[in-house]
């Protein structure tokens, strides 16, 4: 068995693992390292993010069998203290790539979700033609490579996603290059017969913007174009890529509102 | 070092569930005495789980001091939609509890023998004031649902402040199997308290 393989059953083991991490971690029984890679898990879960709900309010309840109140002092003090504390705001309130998605898509009635067709995964079909791989982008001294051309356009913008401990991918877009980057550092390799692909969101559909060569650092250059996208996902989808996503992101780069 | 008191009675929750939520709304907006109100709704549950999982009374006042701050600082980040005010508050206080205890042993390797000896608090007058509370009974009696096993893993984990990897070697359970029974524990006292559903 292959290096490979061996990291390519563990990805795909991941998911099974993690899931069987949400009690403990709703009793803060895992060590760091386990609750990074269980945060990392949660955020794009939401089973286990009800699951870690309900048994935090079950655990809870067990204190109601050791009720103890603190000394005086320490209610004068907490009251002394919330004084020089200021609470935080509000998160703000912004419709997720998600909600927006959906909600422009129900508006044009053709509703597609990123989950549409995760059940014909068996029968995805794969595209031959009309889905070209990202090039790489290499440094050309004498002029502005259209990577180059995204990255110090005067409206680059850049929007970073956390994808574990170490593991980020940043995408970088600008309307007047009218095109895409995105840069990942420390990216595992995708499961066998798997690849990463990149799509552009627009409007609640799923353009593809090509596949992900497989490397852990690396800058590419997306296909398509940035102008009117709401946003960038990655999804993993079988070797040669698909017409539209197969199954969930791993990673959404929400544009925001346009500037 | 401020003496701790044992509370006459059960948790006091004036209104309910709700109210502890509206007090958490108003303090997010800056109300000291919302903060009062909810802290006097809560305090002896909080303070009661620091000092369950971190022991010695004089750091317990600290984590329940941080916890609090900690809950007037985020108040505006609390979501109904997700789960009760008290739970989210239990949350904060429990994850600063084991943090500390966790950062008292990084020197210093635990002696898991002894404290799995002691990891059953006295028969004491604080237990002796909770066990008259309703909840507390309601509580006693819903973990009566669960396995021995399961029991003692999720106090282990959640009122000893034990990782599973831990609780594992205190129970003798084959490593990586305390998960398993933490969670079937908890998902069994929650059927049984029918609570966060
Ligand atoms: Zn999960």
């Amino acid at each position: 068995m292959t290096d490979h393989d061996h990291q390519a059953r563990d990805l795909a083991s991941e998911t099974e693992l993690s899931h069987a991490l949400v009690g403990a971690y709703a009793v803060d029984a895992l060590d760091e390292s386990e609750r990074t890679l269980f945060e990392r898990h949660l955020a794009a879960c939401p089973d286990c993010q009800a699951e870690v709900a309900t048994l935090q309010e079950a655990a809870g309840v067990l204190a109601s069998t050791s009720l103890t109140t603190p000394p005086p002092g320490l209610r004068r003090d907490v009251l002394a203290q919330i004084g020089t504390i200021r609470p935080l705001p509000p998160l703000p309130v912004q419709p997720t790539l998600a909600e927006r998605r959906d909600e422009l898509a129900a508006r044009r009635g053709r509703r597609r979700r990123w989950t549409s067709t995760v059940a014909g995964v068996a029968a995805a079909a794969v595209l031959a033609v009309g889905l070209g791989v990202t090039q790489p982008w290499v440094d050309q001294p004498d002029e502005l490579s259209p990577a180059q051309q995204v990255l110090q356009a005067d409206d680059a913008r850049s929007t970073s996603v956390e994808l574990g401990k170490d593991v980020r991918a940043t995408v970088v877009h600008s309307d007047t290059a009218n095109s895409s980057v995105i840069r990942t550092e420390n990216m595992p390799p995708p499961p066998t017969d798997r690849v990463y692909q990149l799509w552009y969101e627009r409007d609640g559909v799923f353009e593809p913007a090509g596949l992900m060569p497989v490397a852990e650092d690396q800058t590419v250059q997306l296909n398509g174009e940035a102008r009117g996208a709401d946003g960038v996902g990655i999804t993993v989808e079988p070797e040669g890529g698909s017409e539209e996503p197969t199954s969930e992101p791993i990673a959404e780069f929400d544009f925001g509102p346009a500037a | 070092m401020r003496s701790t008191e044992p509370v006459a009675s059960g948790p006091p929750a004036p209104g309910g569930p709700e109210a502890l939520g509206r007090l958490l709304q108003r303090s997010s907006r800056g109300d000291h005495a919302a903060f009062g109100e909810l802290y006097d709704a809560t305090a002896a549950r909080v303070h009661g789980l620091a000092l369950r999982v971190v022991r010695d009374p004089a750091q317990a006042e600290e984590v329940t001091q941080e916890a609090y701050l900690e809950t007037w600082r985020t108040a505006s980040r609390f979501d109904p939609a997700k789960g009760s005010a008290l739970s989210w508050m239990m949350t904060i206080v429990h994850r600063k509890a084991v943090d500390r205890v966790r950062s008292a042993e990084a020197s210093t390797r635990r002696d898991l023998t002894y404290h799995h000896r002691t990891s059953t608090p006295e028969h004491d007058s604080t237990a002796e004031a909770a066990h008259a509370s309703l909840e507390a009974h309601r509580v006693r009696s819903a973990l009566a649902a669960l396995t021995d096993v399961q029991r003692e893993a999720v106090e282990l984990a959640y009122l000893g402040g034990y990782t599973h990897t831990e609780v594992a070697q205190l129970l003798d359970l084959p490593l990586g199997t305390a998960k398993t029974r933490i969670r079937d524990g908890l998902i069994r006292l929650r059927d049984a308290m029918g609570v966060g559903q």
